[in-house]
């Protein structure tokens, strides 16, 4: 087991051994640091690309459609397609445009966008730098594409574009509360900041469950708030309002084309992939085996398996659910999520007070299943909900 | 409850992925280059020029009158009238289109120069394949490209062909039958110019006035 | 003085420069955005990655955000034909002299300038967090308050009149 699932550090530490003949010791972190993000572009490079043929596919497949099936093999060469031709294509600039902030918006959505991945565990030994305010760096470098996305839309000058970025800044910072604070439970139980830690306190096993935090009720109603949060951070169906094909034509990145336009996604699908990979590390065991026997699979491949089944989970609702409108969004994130967050916390607490057996499981149950039921009904309140009655349609 | 619809709706999307992959009647897509779905009969892409026999040119209906011309709405007809005339389908002299082109770029497939067509000379086609390197020359088609036999429009609109034959075969009809009828008034006028001859030589009995 | 602290100081220095003199109100309040960015860095350069991280959280990720919104919502993100500095630099030259011979002054009278400098302490989020709940707790606690009074204010002004009939 130890020997496969180490094979990327033991390479990397050869890769190193090896040029410490060639190069000065002085420059060896650098090249360390080098390495390290270079694996991280391309692996996660790749996993937006398998991500896209993916999701067009199951998104065709849900609306009984045979999606792309014409590049290579059953269509999966469609995102080399699809790169080329965002290549190629001419790079447009609207003459009104500022022109500086217009070329650095995308980048700055990048960047933030690669950056988290600096702190995530993809693995036994396999994170780029140990922060022990890890968690921290994450929101932080992850709050700033949220300016990046302002720039995007206020630098195209373009009503659409404007209007998009307003939405969207809105909706980030109105989801990011209830991101943190559904994360904030993980912190108050394991006492830490740090991914790595947050991975080792779900070792072993909780009666004949895996002792990974999504089986505990306060983790589970996390999980659930987090991804929730999580999909309405990366402007996903079924809120992806700020770039509403039918109302606002892309919304902030209206004005750009070619490879900006490509960047754009990429940044929104690495987004993506980061937040669900730190869903994984705080409630799903990070790279664990769910049960012993399962250890000889090697954890990196347990990290990649989740991340599949989290995207997947994603583009099934994505195919399902469709937009709601943006009073209906601003309900939700502080009518119904900020409240259940705070509660959640509240369940934490007394989730780690209590001792061991089935009244915790009952107490906190409750304290779960309750605030939902109100709040949810809170949410209707006042609305007549019916079968809706197309007068033409049929 | 809060949720319940969002798990029918995924139980529904689900439902939905896995049948596309099992019930093949789920997937209604025609995939195009390799099958075509089947062209309902009132199907109609851009005009065509009707000729009948074997000659495309010479057996042309068109008489080169011009209508279709004036009342195309985007203007996409251009015609120019022979100088000479030739016999037409029912043997009667006529002129006959030196040049006729349509700019099938222009054309919207209103139908309007066939309905005002007086001979039954220009049809719509069904041909939609008419992708062309060629901006300009390309779909600008000449009177050789336009012609198409009488049984092409038999097969592609057999209703509208058969009501189009039976207008052509009573034409022909009619046309016969003032032939004859003129034929009969000569045959007529000549008896009675011989009956007056006759009568001014001596008294016959009156001529049998058959008709 | 360090090539990164050299770096660091500079990207802050003429962040900060260009977020006073620039026109455009959208490019200041980006320019700020970058001088919040280097102020974090230079924390990270003195090894307080939990100021550092909160730096950009709260400036960079809430109010630049405002700031810009403020900007929107508000008149004056128009860029003007004119030239890129402001007209009354002269204006601000005088009141930033006036603070910066303040601060000098109260700082090289302040009793921390005869201090020794002690050694920096490592400090790890637990110990913040201990300190907080411990020591510092009053201050949080009171903070904690405004900032909800402040809350309760904003749904207060934000909420819709009711019609009187």
């Amino acid at each position: 087991m130890s020997e496969f699932d180490q094979i990327f550090v033991t390479l990397k530490h050869w890769l190193l051994g090896q040029l410490a003949n060639v190069v000065p010791g002085a420059l060896l972190p650098v090249l360390s640091a080098l390495l390290s993000i270079a694996a991280i572009i391309m692996v996660f490079a790749t996993l937006f690309a398998i991500m896209t043929i993916l999701e067009r596919k199951g998104l065709g497949r849900i609306q009984n459609r045979f999606g792309p099936n014409r590049v290579g093999p059953f269509g999966f060469l469609q995102p080399a397609a699809d790169g080329i031709k965002a290549l190629i294509k001419e790079d447009l600039v609207p003459r009104a445009a500022d022109k500086v902030v217009h070329l650095l918006a995308p980048v700055m959505l990048v960047v933030p966008a690669l950056l988290v991945y600096a702190v995530l565990p993809i693995g036994r030994n396999m994170v780029a730098i140990d922060f022990d305010a890890g968690l921290l760096f994450f929101f932080a470098v992850g709050a700033a594409s949220e300016l990046a996305v302002f720039m995007a839309g206020w630098s195209s000058r373009n009503k659409y574009a404007l209007l998009g970025a307003m939405r969207a800044v809105a909706q980030m910072v109105s989801y990011e509360i209830p991101l943190i604070l559904s994360t904030v439970s993980v912190v108050m139980i394991t006492g830490t900041l740090s991914p790595v830690k947050m991975v080792e306190a779900q070792v072993g096993q909780g009666g004949w469950l895996p002792a990974w935090f999504v089986f505990t009720p306060w983790g589970f109603a996390g999980f659930v708030l987090f991804m929730i949060a999580a999909n309405a951070e990366a402007n996903r169906s079924p809120f992806d309002l700020p770039e509403g094909e039918s109302e606002l034509v892309a919304g902030y990145f209206t004005e750009y084309s070619g490879f900006k336009f490509a960047l754009f996604f990429l940044a929104e699908y690495l987004g993506l992939f980061a937040v669900s990979g730190l869903g994984i590390t705080l409630f799903l065991g990070g790279w664990q085996a769910p049960f012993p026997a399962l250890e000889f699979i090697p954890s990196w491949a347990w990290f990649f398996a989740k991340l599949l089944g989290l995207i997947v989970l994603f583009i099934w609702t994505r195919g399902t659910l469709p937009r709601l409108r943006v009073d209906q969004l601003m309900n939700f994130a502080w009518k119904f999520m900020l409240p259940l967050a705070l509660i959640n916390l509240l369940t934490a607490a007394v989730w780690h007070y209590m001792p061991p057996g089935s009244p915790r499981w009952l107490v906190c149950s409750g304290m779960v299943v309750g605030p939902y039921v109100l709040l949810g009904r809170g949410l209707l309140a006042g609305k007549h909900v019916a079968k809706r009655i197309y007068r033409y349609a049929e | 409850m809060l949720g319940e619809g969002i798990i029918k709706g995924m139980a529904e999307t689900a439902r939905n992925f896995l049948g596309s992959y099992v019930s093949a009647e789920r997937l209604t897509t025609v995939q195009y280059p390799e099958e075509r779905a089947p062209q309902i009969e009132n199907a109609r892409q851009f005009p065509f020029l009707v000729f009948d026999g074997q000659d495309p040119i010479q057996g042309l209906r068109c008489v080169g009158c011009q209508i279709c011309e004036k009342e195309c709405p985007p203007k996409c007809i251009y015609i120019v009238k022979s100088k000479d005339k030739r016999a037409d389908y029912k043997g009667q002299l006529q002129l006959y289109p030196a040049t006729f082109d349509i700019d099938l770029s222009v054309c919207m497939s209103c139908q309007i120069c066939v309905e005002v067509c007086p001979f039954e000379a220009i049809k719509m086609d069904t041909a939609y394949e008419l992708s062309t390197t060629d901006r300009f020359g390309g779909l600008l088609v000449n009177k050789t490209q336009l012609a198409k036999s009488n049984e092409h429009y038999r097969k592609i609109h057999p209703t509208d062909a058969a009501v189009s034959d039976t207008v052509l075969a009573a034409e022909v009809a009619k046309a016969q039958a003032k032939v004859k009828a003129e034929a009969e008034t000569k045959a007529k006028a000549a008896a009675e110019a011989k009956a007056k001859v006759a009568a001014s030589a001596g008294p016959q009995p009156a001529p049998a006035l058959t008709v | 003085m360090t090539p990164a602290f050299l770096i660091i100081a500079v990207l802050t220095i003429v962040a900060a420069a260009g977020a006073m003199t620039l026109r455009n109100l959208i490019h200041c309040a980006l320019a700020v955005a970058v001088a919040f960015v280097g102020l974090a860095a230079a924390y990270l350069q003195l090894n307080a990655q939990f100021v550092g991280f909160a730096q950009i959280l709260v400036y960079v990720g809430a109010v630049a955000i405002v700031i810009v919104f403020a900007a929107l919502l508000t008149r004056g993100g128009e860029p003007s034909s004119e030239a890129i500095f402001s007209k009354t630099w002269f204006a601000g030259l005088g009141v930033t002299i006036a603070v910066l011979g303040v601060l000098t002054w109260a700082i090289t009278r302040s009793v921390v300038t005869q201090r020794e400098t002690a050694p920096a302490p490592e400090v790890t989020v637990k110990q913040i967090g201990d300190a907080l709940m411990t020591k510092y707790v009053l201050p949080l606690e009171v903070i904690g308050l405004l900032l909800t009074a402040a809350l309760i204010g904003a749904v207060i002004i934000a909420m819709r009149d009711e019609v009187k009939k």
